[in-house]
């Protein structure tokens, strides 16, 4: 019998140099003369291992990693298909400790099975709770979701379940599902991964959405940056409906169910749901005035749930084992799991999925092992390119909506950024309003127009004598930013700017007691 | 590759207009596969778009020039991107950014001069935590340093 290796095909391997690796394993296996068998699975997150090849023997699944496609020779010549001991020898996998202190429950497959197999998705809990779904009332499941206490994890974390009664109570000849997988916050990939490694969960995901509120269509909008999320997903939809998990009569149930891929096209604030909406309309991703809730006049005026890839990946966990369960996890309000992305200058970058509740030092040093210059980790922004930068003393609260709102950040998406100490606050406040100006949609002032003063006032604040007066002007401008744009582009782009300026006024040229003293 | 490639431009044009006629909110799906084809969206193509999608002409141009990923103009031959958000920021990305500029002799979003490169600033490639990331073509590379870009676009000459 051939021996199996799994060479994972996310894009962070492929990047990394997996199919070269893959090319140098078959190569050297002939060579050789040996029957090998290679797989191509999901990643296990472990980014800074990557390649991880694995090797399936007796004890389990064995780990090597980071694998260079010139390592190769040498770890036939370890014996690693029985296992042998190299210098990249990782040991059994799932025993590694950043694994094994995870509560993976969303991204329970990741890594282990192969992305469009509906063999190893059936095998490893799929599909049952689409199953459990097919044979209850829709009510009952939007009541389940609403008992899970699951909020959106794309950001604004409001309770799915509300969403879905509300269009679950609507009278309309068609509504909508959309999944907003325009995961454009630097720092997070947990979308990425899920759809590259795990499609058949958003799918049914969305599935279970479509037959409870009564919505025959969906839809999925992919950034344009995504190119690989983009084929898994569409190949996985094609292979979901051929096997019955889709389509016109879903699991025999006599219900449609149909979904598309959207591709975007580059803009940042299609990730805000209505520019997302009027961007799969074809038209520009301009942000819509609420209400209309897009729950009542949602795509193309219909009634639409609109949730993101993370949440809608959750529900099948939630549809097959209960909301009790998944409600377990998690702190007060915060219930559940989130995938947490540890990012940037950060040693052991990637994945971690816990319950709410965990403390960003234990991400940063328990999971992340400190930076990867080795320099001490001065700013951390959580939440993407609109959270705020936490400073050391805010190291120790726990992750969760709550609490993270309470001191004026945001858990948004999950993602964090690390930055070591050469890193200067005042260019990664003007980045922020930089970026709101590139991104803008401009139907709104405080956005249009504010992220362009900001950038030049805190260019003043930089080079002025009177700097007391412009870091004035700039708070004002904040709150301007803060209560009168009309979505969280402008409205949250004061996040990074006025943590920056409260936390690390030495990086302004301003005594600590000016800046705080407002 | 396609067969469609072939044809000359405008007949491509008019036959993905036709494709995509009666697709709900057809514009964007036309776009990227007049992009796909061509490498970017003629100005010419526009009067066509517009009057197979009952749009008006301003309203498609206005569309094309909305969104970062489409092109009016011919790219060069190799598409290199940067990102340069703040995960790549945090592991040096402006300074590939600078160099890489130097190397391909060409701004950010104008083609080199010699028609073979376009340097273009990307907002996350979702390989934040093996920053900094580039891609070059459709091909992805993770923690990227001056070294390696380097190699990468010596790389591309060398196949040149």
């Amino acid at each position: 019998m051939s021996i199996t290796v799994f060479v994972p095909c996310d894009s962070a391997a492929l990047a990394a140099g997996a199919d070269e690796v893959v090319d140098a394993i078959l190569k050297e296996a002939a060579a050789r003369g040996l029957a090998i068998d290679v797989q191509r699975n999901s990643s296990r997150g472990m980014f800074w291992l990557e390649p991880l090849v694995e090797v399936v023997t007796a004890q389990g699944r064995i780990g090597y990693g980071p694998v260079a496609f010139e390592d190769v020779p040498s770890l036939f010549a370890a014996d690693f298909l029985n296992g042998g001991q190299h210098a990249l020898s990782l040991g059994v996998t799932s025993q590694i400790p950043y694994l094994a202190k995870q509560q993976r429950l969303t991204f329970a497959r990741m890594g282990i099975t192969r992305p469009l197999s509906l063999d190893d998705y059936a095998a490893h809990g799929g599909w049952l709770g689409l199953k459990n779904t097919v044979a209850m009332d829709g009510a009952v499941v939007v009541q389940e979701v609403l008992d899970s206490g699951l909020r959106g994890r794309g950001g604004a974390a409001f309770p799915a379940g509300i969403k879905w009664r509300t269009v679950r109570g609507t009278t309309a000849a068609q509504k909508y599902v959309v999944c907003n997988a325009d995961e454009g916050d630097s720092g997070t990939f947990s979308d990425r991964m899920t759809m590259e490694g795990d499609p058949y969960m958003l799918i049914e995901g969305m599935a279970i959405a479509g037959l409870s509120v009564g919505a025959t269509k969906g839809y999925i909008y992919i950034r344009s940056e995504y190119p690989h999320a983009i084929a898994t997903m569409q190949t996985a939809i094609a292979m979901a409906e051929s096997a019955g998990y889709l389509g016109a009569n879903v699991l025999g149930s006599g219900k449609a169910f149909h979904l598309f891929v959207r591709k975007a096209a580059g803009s940042y604030v299609c990730g805000e749901e209505t520019a997302m909406l009027e961007s799969i309309e074809g038209k520009r991703g301009i942000v819509r005035a609420k209400p209309p809730l897009p729950a009542l006049e949602g795509l193309f005026g219909q009634p639409t749930v609109i949730n993101n890839v993370i949440t809608l990946a959750s529900v099948p966990i939630i549809m097959a084992k209960g909301a009790a369960f998944y409600k377990d996890f998690g702190v007060g309000r915060s219930t559940g799991t989130l995938p947490f992305q540890i990012a940037g200058n950060i040693l052991q970058g990637g994945l971690v999925e816990r319950a709410f509740g965990l403390t960003l030092r234990e991400l940063l040093f328990d999971f992340g092992g400190g930076s990867r210059s080795g320099r001490p980790i001065k700013a951390v922004q959580v939440g993407g390119p609109l959270g705020a930068y936490v400073p050391e003393s805010q190291w120790d609260v726990p992750l969760d909506y709550e609490a993270y709102a309470a001191m004026g950040a945001v858990v948004g998406h999950g993602g964090i950024v690390v930055h070591d100490d050469s890193a200067n606050m005042v260019k990664l406040a003007r980045y922020a309003m930089e970026f709101c100006a590139i991104e803008s949609c401009g139907k709104c002032t405080p956005c249009r127009i504010g992220s362009t003063r900001g950038v030049e006032t805190i260019d003043r604040i930089g080079s002025a004598s009177n700097k007391e007066q412009q870091v004035h002007l700039l708070r004002d401008l904040c709150n301007t930013m803060l209560h009168g744009s009309l979505c969280a582009m402008g409205g949250m782009t004061p996040y990074p700017v006025l943590s920056a300026l409260n936390h690390y006024p030495e990086d302004f040229g301003l005594a600590p007691a000016v800046a705080t003293a407002h | 590759m396609n067969s469609t490639q072939a044809l000359p431009e405008q007949a491509l044009i008019q036959q993905l207009v036709r494709q995509h006629a009666d697709e709900p909110g057809a514009l964007l799906p036309l776009l990227h596969d007049i992009q796909d084809k061509l490498g970017f969206i003629p100005a010419s193509s526009v009067a066509a778009i517009a009057e197979g999608l009952n749009l008006s002409r301003a309203e498609v141009h206005g569309v094309i020039t909305y969104y970062h990923h489409f092109r009016s103009t011919a790219p060069g031959k190799h598409v290199i991107q940067v990102c340069r958000a703040e995960a790549c920021q945090s592991c040096g990305s402006e300074e590939l950014w600078a160099l890489a500029e130097k190397l391909l002799g060409c701004k950010g979003h104008e083609p080199s001069a010699n028609g073979m490169y376009s340097l273009e600033s990307v907002y996350c490639l979702g390989l934040c935590a093996s920053s900094p990331a580039v891609q070059i073509g459709d091909k992805l590379h993770s923690r990227v340093n001056p070294a390696k870009l380097t190699r990468l676009v010596q790389t591309l000459e060398a196949a040149a």
